[in-house]
């Protein structure tokens, strides 16, 4: 375990570059956010994932963001156990009808100001699965989003520019 | 098996056009024969599964993997119930009861389990009667007691993973019982499956269990290509077999990390999470998606693999890396002390379930579908089937670790010896040619009707069946997959107890089994 602790010391690291993400990307999220919580957040921000029907390929991409090659925590990006800890739902997947309460007691449970990401197709427009029986729909039918993040399932590096515009704008408004 | 297969060919009423395994319909006495034979431990069940006006239940010879469906007609909605004395078969009963109103006659559990009471229909699949959407308290099984206390965890965990809801009994730190509550991530994927087009079935199919993506598509490809009667090309078989091995790597590398970082070492979980990304990568650069999602269709794939330098050098570097994260793991006795005897899953239940996958192969059921019933092109390709017989967490680590080495040795013998030629067969003319009658009629004879197809495919988690029936043009009219998670979960439960609670994490993920694949 020495040496490969050793070695990572002098390894170069394998992380990737920061996504850029243009001013105008920027300015046009802060816009439609329309909010104030610059002062209470500052730099960061802490994201809880709600699965609310995924396949769990969404799931799989997420868990990459905190690879070596993407570290989130360096953009001040971490991942949270409770929504009471959040200031952002990351919600995957078409609502499902027994994932709904699930989905809307955690939204209530996650303090002002807080934001809400649909990640991947099924969130976004429920996918392959469309409306059911069993789905209720997408998160915005049972929730209020601020940025969707398309993508079957979306690649990491999309999620973090996605994540790292919001806390430029949010930042910034 | 042979003489109970023999026994159910001679008992049936009719033999249905299923390939390349038989369907028979057979009659309440030899329904309920068969799953004496099944309690006896004469076959394994592997799926049991419903339409309106029929059961179906799937038996596996564990030696050579041969399939076998028994189809009972249910004229007024019941059937004799198979959990009733082969308790794997529970759940999947319930699933059947709560979609299709069935009534399984001597249910020992009739609990709603997929039905929540939150879809505002009753039996949805069956007749489908509007009821209010205002959920239901479950009744947890009983652990009584002074000294005993619950604690409920979910649906929405502390991780980034998907919704369930575990109950713990626990006496002190010591869980005296887990009772699983799953069903949250039900979409309908068998209505998805009734009545509609090939390609829209093999995307949801494909969406079953993201992580398996690769596995469903291939187990969905092959039943369809049964099915329909229609031939895949060499190149293709080779390549759905590398995206295979491509995925039971990435999937396993990601596992042995995360089972580690359960147990507080993290540094596992560092080197793991790097080797399965650049798994992914490489996945991304040979078929264009990380995942390899909707590669594999009915009738081939649909990317080729251009350059195989991406490949060589990604064993290459996996070769040179993961030895030393294996000597790390067998030489940290701290890490060692949170695996060993942890969660042991006996061999009497593993064989009893048909757990597959590693957790069956860790548990001395050394049942592999790549084997057994084998599937092209692993006839042709050498590798060794891992397998442990502790069934502890450790033992599960151990068989990832062997079965990553042996996905290795695949990939490169897939690489070197992939051959030339087309990578898919248009389905169209195919299914035109089907249909034209050959001159003389035999040798092509064109079929009126449905068809059915049958699959069982070795995915990283253990066997994925898919059973599909279409008709003539290739529409697809019904469908059912059934994930190995669905046996898997009951198991968690008998592995967990007598464990302490802190420990339930790093024994979940060493069986890491699908929730969205069992829910459906």
């Amino acid at each position: 375990m020495r040496r490969m602790l050793l070695e990572g010391l002098f390894r170069r690291p394998v992380t990737e570059g920061s996504p850029t993400v243009s001013d105008a990307e920027v300015e046009a999220l802060a816009e439609r956010l329309g909010v104030s919580a610059k002062a209470r957040l500052g730099r960061s921000l802490s994201i809880r994932e709600v699965d609310a029907g995924s396949c769990n390929g969404c799931e799989l991409e997420i868990h990459a963001l905190n690879n070596s090659y993407y570290d989130v925590e360096r953009f001040g990006l971490r991942f949270v156990a409770s929504p009471r800890h959040a200031d952002v739902l990351m919600v995957t997947g078409p609502v499902t009808a027994n994932m709904r309460e699930g989905l809307e007691r955690t939204y209530a449970a996650t303090p002002a100001p807080k934001w809400v990401v649909a990640v991947g197709d099924c969130a976004a427009g429920c996918g392959v699965f469309g409306r059911s029986y069993a789905v209720i729909g997408a998160v915005s039918d049972v929730i209020p989003v601020d940025l969707v993040i398309p993508g079957c399932p979306p690649e990491p590096i999309d999620m973090l520019k996605g994540l790292i515009g919001l806390m430029e704008a949010s930042a910034r408004s | 098996m042979s003489t109970l297969r023999t026994a159910l060919l001679n008992a049936a009423l009719t033999i249905e056009e299923q390939r390349p395994w038989p369907r028979i319909t057979v009659d309440a006495d030899t329904w309920r024969q068969a799953t004496l034979a099944i309690a006896a431990g004469n076959a394994t069940l592997s799926g049991i599964w419903a339409e309106p006006g029929a059961v179906h239940m799937a038996l596996l010879d564990d030696e050579d993997g041969a399939l076998m469906v028994l189809t009972l007609a249910t004229p007024d909605g019941r059937f004799p119930s198979v959990g009733l004395t082969h308790p794997p078969a529970q759940r999947l009963e319930r699933a059947i009861v709560d979609l299709y109103g069935f009534v399984a006659d001597g249910m020992p559990d009739d609990r709603r389990w997929l039905d929540h009471d939150r879809w505002g229909v009753r039996a949805p699949l069956g007749a489908a009667a509007t009821v209010p959407a205002d959920g239901s308290a479950y009744a947890f099984l009983k652990a009584e007691g002074p000294p005993l206390h619950q604690i409920a965890v979910g649906p929405v965990h502390a991780g980034i993973i998907e919704p369930g809801h575990f109950r713990f009994s626990a006496n002190g730190e010591i869980i005296v019982r887990l009772e699983e509550r799953l069903g949250y991530v039900h979409k309908g994927i068998e209505e998805l499956l009734t009545d509609t087009t090939l390609e829209a079935a093999a995307k949801v199919v494909a969406r079953v269990s993201g992580d398996s993506t690769v596995a469903y598509s291939l187990a969905f490809a092959r039943a369809a290509e049964a099915a329909l009667g229609v031939g895949v090309p060499q190149r293709a078989i080779w390549l759905r077999a590398l995206m295979a091995e491509l995925e039971r790597l990435a999937n396993h590398l990601g596992d042995i990390g995360a089972i580690c970082n359960d147990a507080a070492f993290a540094l596992m979980l560092a080197h793991c999470g790097m080797l399965r990304e650049e798994v992914l990568r490489a996945a991304k650069a040979a078929f264009g998606h990380r995942l390899m999602m909707d590669r594999i269709v009915p009738g081939g794939v649909t990317a080729d693999l251009h350059d195989s330098g991406s490949i060589k050098m990604l064993t290459a570097h996996i070769r040179q890396r993961f030895p030393r994260l294996v000597e790390l793991y067998d030489n940290t006795a701290s890490l060692q002390n949170r695996t060993v005897s942890t969660g042991r899953l006996s061999a009497g239940l593993a064989r009893r379930f048909g757990a597959g996958g590693p957790i069956g192969r860790a548990s001395g059921r050394t049942f592999d579908a790549r084997k057994a019933p084998g599937y092209a092109p692993y006839g042709d390709l050498d590798f060794k089937l891992a397998s442990r017989s502790a069934g502890d967490v450790d033992a599960r680590i151990w068989v990832r670790i062997d079965e990553v080495y042996e996905s290795l040795e695949l990939i490169e013998q897939i690489v070197d010896r992939l051959p030339p030629g087309p990578i898919a067969y248009p389905l169209a003319p195919a299914l035109r040619e089907r249909r034209v009658p050959q001159a003389g009629g035999l040798a092509n004879e064109p079929r009126d009707g449905a068809t059915e197809g049958l699959a069982l495919i070795e995915g990283f988690r253990g066997d994925v069946l898919v059973w599909l029936r279409t008709d003539e043009t290739g529409r697809v009219l019904r469908g059912m997959v059934r994930d190995p998670s669905a046996f898997q979960w009951s198991l968690l439960e008998a592995a967990i107890e007598g464990n302490i609670v802190a420990d339930f994490p790093i024994c979940n993920k060493s069986f890491n089994c699908s929730y969205s694949g069992h829910d459906l």
